[in-house]
């Protein structure tokens, strides 16, 4: 017999969907079936069932070897590097749950680390540019209830957060948007015709790079000023066209993503979509809201502004938080050969940072904490492979409109295996002795 | 043989998404990653077929990946690597004091390197920083 348990929640992007249905085995140890997930999230509750899982902690061996030790001899290590270290980075946190972080960001203060989350190549810029002016945003509930203007700008949920049109931007029928799809116009500014793109009512096709231009020339539009004939790639009279549209809907709201994040002018592309979405206010109601990657990237920013004063990048090796993207921020710090010591946990810098910082990693002691084997794994020293976060233990997590929402365990680990949460208080508990705070 | 400069962009795709969650070791994260996207009219430019193992150089790095034909196009004289080990190779790190690499709009150079094969994402990493 198997049984299916409701309302889990999804550890995958930061649409946190909380609606699927999972069939467990009777005795609760194996995952039969997912339903209601998408493609991805489906794969990772799948794949927390492989035969060939990593299920304890491998030292890496100068032959390039691994070699198994106890999780007892994994916090020894990770406990004696942060200890000896200067400048440790504890660099990732965004795929596991808010108990996981708060323990983190004791260890972080005792040892005098530099903390830092997935944000760091994600959505930093946006965390600069809201700090700067303010951030206009609302909930997805909202969205789905009342908003009829959907802008994506430099996203593409249909493939980074599949389920996000579907359960709160484009097609549901919600309170005041009870004709789903029929009730919303859709624009997408993207250089690509991506798969969001080709559903869209407007499609604005930015030279890319240039989107603070179209940003700029969409307020020029709202006030009816003067515009040169091609913005950006875009001919004026479709930016007009465009811009018309968000002015005659009731609610609208402006998704943004990497294509304004990561491209050249980084957080002054938020700043002037932040300006755009102050200004259409003038004439409607509308919201602005970052597309978070991770699950719980916005959780580790909440848990550290609650704990530090600062979301991201928050620096601590003077024994009080300092905060200073492009000094204190992990890509700066990997670059310029600054922290001496790297520990990972729920995420992959190995895979996800440039190379050249990715290099720096490679040549410090350092500590991977994570289920799967991944390039950050390695290139470290030592590989501690825990529980996976919403699969076998559940814990507190937020939505991209920072919403929390709690996360449910679904089959047990493997026998013997610890969670992000044991795993880090064993190592704040033996660095306390190291420290002489015990 | 042509070479053919273009911007390169990274980002997601959603069989990125699922080759991630099923295990960066295996052969199929490089099917969905180590792939550089083009334009039709690049590739033909390129003087190459579909499927053909090419080397993308920047002034960060030089990495091989196999060109295909782009399922989100046209984007003529864009290239797009799907975010990983092997966009990263050649990516600009540079944060300009903001924090956050410039992973968007990276000028690179692209020519055929039929006869040299695509490496497996930890197997790139590891070369890359020269450990085993």
């Amino acid at each position: 017999m198997t049984k299916t348990m409701t309302d889990v929640v999804c550890p995958f992007c930061g649409t946190l969907c909380d609606d699927l249905e999972v069939v467990v085995s009777d005795d609760g140890k194996q995952l039969k079936e997912v339903y209601n997930a998408c493609v991805i999230g489906t794969e990772k509750f799948l794949h927390s069932q492989t035969k060939d899982r990593i299920t304890r902690p491998r030292l890496k061996q100068p032959d390039g070897s691994w070699k198994e030790v106890s999780y007892d001899e994994a916090v020894e290590y990770t406990a004696q590097m942060l200890a000896n270290a200067k400048k440790p980075l504890m660099y990732g946190w965004s795929s596991t749950n808010c108990e996981a972080q708060s323990v983190g960001h004791e260890i972080a203060e005792m040892a005098g680390a530099c903390v830092d989350n997935t944000a760091a190549v994600c959505h930093g810029p946006t965390v600069i540019a809201l700090q700067d002016i303010g951030l206009p945003s609302c909930t997805l509930g909202e969205i789905k209830n009342r908003a009829d203007r959907i802008l994506f700008w430099g996203c593409n949920p249909a493939h980074a957060h599949p389920r996000h049109m579907s359960r709160y931007s484009i097609y549901p029928r919600g309170f005041f948007t009870g004709k789903g799809q029929k009730s919303r116009k859709m624009i997408v500014v993207d250089p690509r015709v991506t798969d969001t793109a080709k559903l869209a009512d407007v499609h604005l096709q930015v030279e890319q790079g240039r989107d603070y231009e179209l940003l700029n020339a969409f307020r020029v539009a709202l006030n009816n000023e003067w515009l040169p004939d091609v913005v950006a790639g875009i001919p004026a009279a479709k930016i007009r066209e465009a811009a018309d549209l968000c002015k005659n809907g009731r609610f609208g709201i402006i998704f943004f993503g990497m294509g304004v994040t990561q491209t050249l002018s980084k957080n002054h592309n938020i700043d002037e979509a932040i300006a755009l979405t102050k200004h259409l206010n003038e004439f409607t109601k509308f919201s602005i809201m970052p597309m978070r990657g991770h699950y719980n990237v916005t959780g580790s920013g909440e848990v550290l502004g609650w704990q530090f004063g600062f979301p991201y990048s928050v620096d601590l090796t003077r024994g009080f938080a300092r905060y200073n993207p492009g000094d204190t921020s992990s890509i700066d710090l990997l670059a310029r050969g600054e922290v001496d010591a790297m520990f990972t946990i729920a995420s992959d810098p190995g895979a996800h940072f440039p190379i050249s910082c990715v290099k720096h990693i490679a040549k410090i002691p350092s500590v991977c904490i994570d289920p799967h084997q991944t390039p950050t794994s390695g290139v470290s020293k030592l590989h501690v492979p825990v529980a996976f976060v919403g699969v076998e233990v559940g814990g507190n997590a937020y939505r991209m409109d920072n919403v929390p929402i709690d996360m449910r365990k679904v089959v047990d680990p493997p026998a013997g295996m610890l969670t992000d949460e044991e795993f880090l208080t064993k190592v704040r508990d033996r660095l306390k002795q190291l420290k002489g705070k015990a | 043989m042509a070479t053919i400069n273009l911007n390169l962009i990274s980002g997601r795709t959603i069989q990125q998404g699922v080759a991630i969650e099923s295990g960066k070791e295996k052969p199929s994260y490089r099917t969905a990653c180590g792939i550089i996207e083009l334009d039709p009219s690049d590739l033909k430019k390129l003087g190459a077929w579909k499927n053909t193992n090419v080397r993308v150089t920047s002034d960060y790095g030089s990495v091989v990946v196999k060109a295909i034909e782009t399922t989100q196009g046209p984007h003529p004289g864009l290239g797009f690597i799907p975010m990983g080990p092997w966009a990263n190779a050649i990516v600009n790190p540079n944060t300009y004091s903001t924090g956050m690499p410039t992973f968007k709009g990276t000028p690179v150079k692209v020519e055929v390197a039929i006869k040299e094969p695509i490496l497996l994402g930890i197997e790139l990493v590891q070369k890359l920083c020269e450990v085993k």
